[in-house]
């Protein structure tokens, strides 16, 4: 493969209110199975790429975790692998990343130690699969400087939580604003970049040295004249869980049987860490409707339109309905959830009521539980 | 230099031939068992648990299955730098090649491989229980007796001592005599086919012993010890263990795990059952369904009934079927509209629509009433089921089939119809 990966893991975001207080955005779980950062990495490795660094920060003790062992996505390798970095005092430099640019600065042995002479840059937050080979052809066909992957949304969406552009008829990208408060077109970043490695080692020093630290603002936007940056439309499943409603649409999304088909029964797979537990079981009096469980499930009640996580407990008689339960969490008896994400390894004690009134309800509940 | 205290050495290469079509293509070990897991699993997840690190796996009987399946040993984190897994399969020598003859032939032609482990103590395993145990705390005991040989034994009804080996031992557990499956037993300590070896014992027995045909454990080592005198003990083992070497045994077992606190309870934290997973998205569960007492396995998708039954991975049952007391394992696609009962349905078959399994009343099976019996419909893998078949009780199914096959669309009672020179 002629390119390395970059996943930039670090960030939060306060839209994503309590769910990311115990870990960053791209070690959310998705689909019952996976965590946010399984698709860049699943990606990455399904397309090849040897060699593949995750930039952390915010909170990466979930992330970390998860990526304890990478063997899980066929990156245990000598040559090549998988490199968490974390951001650590050195005699040049004491912060914390001040951005994505400075992220990548913080690491930049990294690039230079590398010998491919392309870099795939993408976030960990993005629900998506992408083969890269496909946009590192068109960057390489269309001369680029840089590539950037983008989706063209609905007309009737709000996009104002994206970096939106606009394209010429060669598609190179003339206008680009990040979260625009009237948005000029309906084409939104995707966050996924690539760019030529020697060019953004030297991008990343020269916006150091002007102090600037955001690879949207100091770079795409800023060089957009200078520099050819050209789009790469893609039509098929992309999907942003930044923000509380996103995440839980995200989720919803593997409801419809199209979606759940393209990502668990077409090729390429998404990997994720393996986690052993047992088949999920029913008992008498569960009743489940349009639902996902995931394994290491027991369910007692009743269950509709919901996504149920790993190792999650319902007691008898319970009743969910449009929500979400994160991994290990403990349902009492006669519990009502409606319109809820309920955070993980929580512990709800049996006759609770909860239902998000306007918009989804997140629960967090640490009860102490007794163990049978 | 290697040194491990205790290795073990797993026999997995039988057959099993009393799970009848399962074990066409794959040695017992590796047929699939509750939902995601494969026979293998429980013992070689039992090492990895008690701390043994370091396994030989013996094949010989169809081992593509389960090479496949243990691979490196990444699951069981037996992919280790020093030690970790290693399949034994049987090997040409200078002189005197041959198939493994009996378990303790098997073991004696893998002495290189112990003797390169530096073992002090070899732990003797087969590959076809369920059970959870924990071989360290077995192995404490057999230092804490300063044994030579320590035999793990279970206590069984009187009644049925006599399908077992029974060891007779004195108030110390020291084993004073054995009978192999006696008409009057004399005592109830079954053995389970585990033993623990003190590795110089072991290499003695087995090098003297090295010219007698099909050398076994139970039928000549144990008894070759007992002649010179060595100290052998019962390990008594009191927790869940089961021999699911015939179809009923099998699906009873299968059945057990649907229990509300099922006596062999997977759910346990700290002592989990590790298995190699192909499929790792949740299952879905459609409207208009009804699940009950069931487990299920990861990616499967239910759109009909599931009532009493263990399902695998990558399962899809349609719209209208009811499947009932039944055993369906990885990838298998049931149409809509059918009935199953008392079903056990191998990996990757397809069963179209409107097909009725289990129906009517029970004959005889008219090929081995051994094996197919209890009113079990037995279908192996791979078979594809034409729409608007009906099937009865005790039968046995293989291959592709096509609906013009059967006469008045059905297969009686006590019928086997095996394809494709499946024999059996």
């Amino acid at each position: 493969m002629r390119a390395i990966g970059v996943i930039l893991a670090g960030g939060n975001n306060h839209r994503m209110k309590e769910l990311t207080k115990k870990r960053a955005i791209a070690a959310m779980p998705i689909a019952g199975s996976y965590r946010g950062v399984d698709f860049a990495l699943s990606n990455m490795t399904n397309s090849h790429i040897q060699k593949v660094g995750v930039f952390t920060q915010y909170n990466a003790k979930s992330l970390t975790q998860h990526l304890s062992s990478s063997k899980w996505w066929d990156f245990g390798r000598k040559q090549g692998g998988l490199f968490v970095f974390t951001p650590s005092i050195t005699p040049d430099h004491s912060f914390w990343s001040r951005g994505t640019v400075d992220a990548i600065y913080q690491n930049i042995s990294f690039l230079k130690d590398s010998h491919e002479p392309y870099v795939i840059i993408t976030s960990g937050d993005g629900i998506y699969k992408l083969d890269y080979n496909k946009i590192l052809e068109y960057h390489i066909d269309k001369k680029a400087d840089i590539t950037v992957v983008c989706k063209d949304f609905p007309e009737t969406e709000n996009v104002d939580r994206y970096g939106v552009l606009t394209m010429n008829e060669e598609s190179r990208i003339t206008d680009f604003e990040e979260k625009p408060i009237e948005a000029r077109s309906h084409t939104v970043s995707c966050g996924i970049y690539v760019i030529r490695r020697r060019q953004l080692i030297e991008l990343v020093e020269k916006c150091e040295e002007e102090d600037r630290h955001d690879f949207v603002a100091d770079i795409l936007v800023r060089y957009r004249t200078q520099k050819r940056i050209y789009g790469y439309k893609i039509s098929e499943y992309w999907s942003n869980i930044a923000t509380v409603e996103d995440y839980f649409r995200t989720n919803m999304d593997f409801l419809k049987p199209e979606v759940r088909d393209y990502f668990f029964n077409q090729y390429p797979e998404v990997y994720s860490k393996v986690d052993d537990l047992p088949p999920a079981k029913y008992n008498v009096g569960s009743a489940v409707q349009n639902s996902l469980i995931s394994s290491g499930c027991i369910v007692n009640g009743a269950v509709q339109d919901s996504v149920v996580f790993k190792k999650v407990f319902i007691g008898n008689n319970c009743y969910i309905k449009n929500s979400i339960i994160l991994n290990d969490v403990y349902i009492g008896d006669n519990t009502h959830i409606e319109n809820c994400i309920v955070e993980s390894h929580g512990t709800i004690r049996a006759n609770s009521y909860y239902k998000g009134e306007d918009g989804i309800q997140i629960v967090v509940e640490k009860n102490d539980r007794f163990v049978l | 230099m290697i040194k491990k205290e205790m290795i073990a050495m797993l026999l997995a290469g039988g057959q099993g031939s009393r799970l009848g079509v399962l074990t066409t293509h794959m040695a017992k070990p590796a047929v699939p068992f509750g939902g995601k897991y494969r026979i293998i699993d429980f013992p070689l997840s039992n090492c990895i648990n008690s701390g043994v690190d370091t396994v030989g796996v013996l094949t010989q009987y169809q081992p593509l299955r389960l090479n496949s399946h243990i691979g490196i040993g990444t699951p069981w984190d037996l992919d280790r730098y020093i030690g970790g897994v290693s399949i034994l399969p049987p090997f040409e020598k200078n002189v005197s090649s041959e198939w493994y003859t009996g378990t303790a032939n098997a073991i004696l032609q893998n002495i290189e491989y112990m003797e390169s482990c530096n073992p002090d103590y070899v732990l003797i395993l087969s590959g076809d229980h369920i059970y959870k145990m924990d071989y360290e705390v077995m192995l404490d005991y057999h230092k804490q007796q300063k044994a030579d040989v320590t035999i793990a034994c279970m206590p069984v009804p009187l009644e049925e001592a006599k399908r077992f080996g029974i060891m007779i031992t004195d108030d110390d557990r020291r084993i004073v005599d054995f009978e192999e499956k006696p008409e009057h037993p004399r005592g109830n300590l079954a053995s389970m086919g585990i033993y623990i070896f003190s590795w110089k014992v072991l290499k003695d027995a087995l090098l003297a012993l090295a010219d007698q045909p099909s050398l076994d454990f139970g039928k000549h080592v144990i008894p070759y010890c007992r002649e010179k005198d060595q100290r052998m003990f019962a390990y008594e083992y009191n927790g869940y263990w089961k021999d699911v070497g015939t179809l009923n045994s099998y699906w009873e077992a299968n059945m057990e795990l649907i229990d509300i606190i099922p006596e062999f309870n997977l759910y346990e934290e700290y002592w989990r059952i590790f298995t190699k997973s192909e499929i790792l998205p949740p299952q879905y569960v459609a409207d208009n369904t009804a699940i009950e007492k069931s487990i299920i396995g990861e990616g499967s998708t239910i759109y009909g009934q599931v009532i009493n039954s263990v399902i695998g991975c990558g399962v899809v049952i349609g719209k209208g079927t009811v499947v009932r007391d039944s055993i369906i394992m990885n990838r298998t696609v049931i149409g809509e509209g059918c009935n199953l009962d008392k079903a056990i349905i191998a990996e990757d078959c397809t069963v179209g629509d409107r097909v009725q399994l289990g129906v009517g009343e029970e004959e005889e099976n008219d090929t081995r009433p051994d094996i197919y019996n209890h009113g079990l419909v037995t279908i192996a893998e791979k078979s594809v089921i034409p729409s608007g078949l009906t099937v009865g009780k005790n039968t046995v199914l293989s291959g592709s089939f096509q609906i013009s096959e059967f006469k008045n669309e059905s297969l009686p009672s006590g019928k086997t119809f095996i394809k494709g020179g499946d024999e059996k």
